[in-house]
């Protein structure tokens, strides 16, 4: 396969996640603000804009502040980066530069997605911007059906570990976030709003039932970040991210009868998750180890860059 | 052009009443099927184009992918004895080609013999200068021509232009074909159609024929991307050929050698059948601008270690210039005389032949040498005699920039329209391959039709459609063995 048409797999994937990740994010953020009163409302969507890491861009655009225009700007903004619009734009001008490498199932269901959002210019009032973002992860969601009908090969694992190494990150920054941005000065840890934010985040990661699964009594903040984490049975979970990194690593140098230095880092980073448990991880503080693991992420995302000559 | 009834490929020349002799089972067809029937069909085919994804692009149009060429469901039709004729006449004129082209970049015999002047060879935009310091490998140049070919009677054919550089458009032989196969597949029960799916096989065959290695060539397709307007054809060869489809950016060149960037290191590309111009091959010979060439790719041409197909400076012989000179060109290298003629063109840098096209400009068509897309154009028949008298002046001025032709009656095809079965004017493009082991012609082509009634313009850009073209068997051969009773 020609490095460029895995290039172009591997950001599909990448883009594709991030689109979804973005769009339950309003989605989680405009039910969260339903809620609560304005100040919070506010609070909930400035800590919308730094999970993806918006926060000073969108001062920089010069965007006034208020809950409709983060709204505006997560979803349709062509100045943002990482808005679901720009999102999708991208994983579709990859994919179509590398149509011919894709099932037309796999194209159809992104193409779908970016037509129900290239003509939109607003996104609407709360409901209006709920129904969007519910008609996009339902294309999304197909898209990642057509992905599991493809043939397991090189492009199909490509568009995987692109979404793979883009939902740890993307739970990483989640994380971060709500512990060490989102509690809000003179709310009680454990308080109402608190709960409230907490199942927010579950949903994010569309694991709110599953929680409740896995363990039992009212949330726990570091129940929350053990769950998302540590446990394998939750997809989202860091750990599983760093599974399924090795796992398709692994999967390539079946092909190809070689490793190379993503193969070693993504094994490292899973031996060191699997070898640590929650307690050590509060105690060296969990903001220092999730910045680890992003920082972590993004070196072996170099690594597959350099290891598969993305050039 | 203007007047009399132009030459039915179905009907021939008379009333329209009995077909063409071989042809009638054509014209049972036509008469049978119910028109409604017909467009339900012609809608089928369409829309199986679009899904596809078979569509052009028009620079400068928001939604340019969306666009498809539309498709005749009523073939054209040509009878064995014409095609061996016809791809008689092809096969010399693309061997003098190759003869021509290797000889202008060479020893220059034909410019020393005086049968074309120095000037418009050496003196040509196409002249490539780079070329003359090497030579392709087999010594091939034009490997895939697309000759146009218009029809005026039973046994008139005449060369409008040949296509040496990058011809496209045989996406559309084949895809015309399926959809034929799929919507009638009664015809070709009924007339002995050769088939033409081996064409993507001829062509994989032929550029493995010109690899300047040994063993099994790695042979890549490249295009200057998916934003180009032909982007649909070149995705739909490399596929059909079992090739990597690559852009600029995939190859590199490294001590002469090309390589091509895979998820598992260099592999060493031997052919490299472009669908980009000469100007943007290589940054370092060329436009300095491109980004869609390789750096260093002429200098491994010029060192034997790539093939390029087509070959750079192949322009040479499809120059309007030189294309008047094509008879004698024919003559010279193959020693016979040319089976195909040429439009009937008059070099107006001959004072006789300017002399005759100044008093007869308003019957004639004036072309400017190297212009192209109908720039400094003259369509005599059409223009106002204020037009005729500016152009006859400029024409004075600067006699040798300029060639003129009759305009023709082309032949017509019936053709499915609003208003019902209609004559529409047609042209031909065959795809002429020439590899290490000689020329190879698929039994078919493009058929392109003016869909405007009595236009005369076929090209898809300025709304041109597209028709199945046949070419039927040898009847002694019994190509239809369960068919036959």
């Amino acid at each position: 396969m020609l490095s460029r048409t895995a290039a172009n797999l591997y950001w599909t994937g990448r883009y594709m996640e991030r689109a979804e990740f973005t769009s339950r994010l309003v989605e989680a953020t405009i039910r969260l603000t339903s809620l609560g009163d304005h100040a919070e409302g506010d609070q909930a969507w400035k800590s919308a804009l730094s999970v993806v890491g918006a926060g000073r861009a969108f001062a920089a655009a010069g965007e006034s502040f208020s809950p409709a225009s983060v709204r505006r700007y997560l979803t349709l903004s062509e100045d943002n980066a990482t808005s679901i619009r720009a999102c999708l734009a991208r994983a579709r001008d990859n994919a179509r530069a590398a149509r011919t490498a894709l099932t037309v199932e796999v194209w159809e269901a992104i193409n779908r997605a970016w037509l129900i959002i290239r003509d939109r210019t607003k996104p609407g009032g709360a409901q209006a911007t709920l129904n969007l973002v519910e008609a996009l992860k339902a294309e999304i969601r197909g898209f990642e059906g057509a992905l599991a009908r493809m043939l397991r090969s090189e492009g199909c694992w490509f568009m995987h570990l692109g979404q793979v190494i883009e939902r740890g990150d993307n739970t990483a920054r989640l994380l971060d976030v709500k512990y060490y941005l989102l509690l809000p000065r003179g709310q009680e840890v454990g308080g109402a709003l608190d709960r409230d934010q907490w199942s927010t985040l579950l949903q994010i990661v569309s694991a709110k039932t599953a929680y409740r699964h896995l363990y039992s009594g009212p949330l726990r903040p570091w129940r929350v970040a053990d769950f998302l984490i540590f446990r394998a049975e939750m997809p989202r979970s860091l750990v599983s991210s760093a599974e399924e990194t090795v796992s398709l690593l692994s999967a390539f140098a079946a092909r190809t009868g070689r490793q190379g230095p993503a193969d070693r880092l993504a094994r490292k980073r899973l031996d060191r998750i699997q070898e640590s448990a929650i307690d050590a991880v509060v105690q060296k503080g969990l903001h220092e180890w999730l910045h680890d693991y992003i920082r972590e992420n993004g070196a072996i995302d170099n690594a597959i860059a350099r290891q598969f000559r993305f050039g | 052009m203007a007047g009399a009834r132009a030459f039915d490929e179905l009907w021939g020349a008379g009333s329209g009443k009995a077909p063409r002799p071989g042809f009638e089972p054509l014209a049972a067809w036509l008469n049978d099927l119910p028109i409604a029937e017909l467009g339900r069909r012609q809608q089928a085919a369409e829309a199986a184009f679009r899904s596809l994804g078979i569509t052009f692009a028009v620079y400068g149009e928001e939604q340019a992918a969306e666009r498809i060429i539309p498709f005749d469901i009523i073939p054209r039709i040509f009878s064995h004895a014409e095609w061996t004729r016809l791809s008689e006449g092809l096969e010399q004129r693309v061997r003098a080609i190759n003869l021509f082209i290797h000889d202008v970049y060479g020893d220059r015999r034909i410019i020393a013999d005086g049968i074309v002047p120095a000037d418009i060879v050496l003196g040509n935009a196409q002249f490539c200068i780079p070329c003359c310091a090497g030579r392709p490998p087999h010594d091939v140049y034009a490997h895939i021509c697309g000759i146009d070919l218009v029809r005026t009677g039973p046994d008139q054919f005449w060369v409008l232009e040949d296509n040496a550089r990058t011809p496209s458009g045989v996406s559309y032989m084949l895809e015309n074909r399926e959809a034929m196969l799929r919507l009638c597949p009664e015809l070709f029960d009924a007339l002995p159609v050769e088939p033409v799916d081996s064409y993507p096989e001829l062509l994989r065959e032929t550029l493995q024929s010109v690899s300047p290695g040994r063993g099994d060539a790695c042979c890549v397709l490249m295009t200057p991307g998916h934003y180009n307007s032909a982007f649909y054809e070149h995705s739909f060869l490399a596929d059909n050929m079992g090739i990597e489809l690559v852009e600029g950016t995939d190859l590199e060149v490294d001590d002469d050698i090309v390589w091509m960037r895979t998820i598992q290191g260099r592999v060493r590309v031997d052919v490299i059948y472009r669908r980009i111009d000469d100007a943007f091959l290589d940054p370092l010979v060329f436009r300095p601008d491109s980004a869609l060439g390789v750096p260093g790719l002429m200098a491994a041409w010029l060192a034997g270690n790539v093939a390029l197909v087509n070959a750079p400076g192949t322009g040479i012989a499809d120059d309007k210039a030189i294309y008047s000179y094509m008879p004698e060109i024919v003559r010279y290298y193959t020693g016979e005389e040319p089976r195909l003629p040429n439009v009937e063109t008059f070099r107006c840098r001959e004072p006789k032949a300017l002399q005759h096209v100044l008093a007869n400009l308003d019957k004639l068509v004036v072309k400017l040498v190297d212009g192209s897309g109908g720039y400094g154009m003259l369509v005599g028949p059409a223009a106002s005699k204020k037009e005729l008298e500016t152009f006859g002046a400029a024409l004075k001025a600067a006699p040798e920039r300029y060639i003129a032709q009759p305009t023709l009656a082309l032949s017509t095809v019936p053709t499915f329209t609003e208003s019902g079965i209609a004559p529409r004017h047609v042209d031909f493009r065959p795809f002429v391959l020439t590899g290490a082991n000689g020329v190879k012609i698929v039994p078919g082509g493009l058929t392109r039709v003016a869909l405007q009634e009595g236009s005369l313009v076929v090209n898809s850009s300025q709304g041109g459609g597209t028709k199945d073209s046949f070419v039927l068997a040898d009847p002694g051969s019994g190509p239809n063995p369960d068919g036959d009773s």
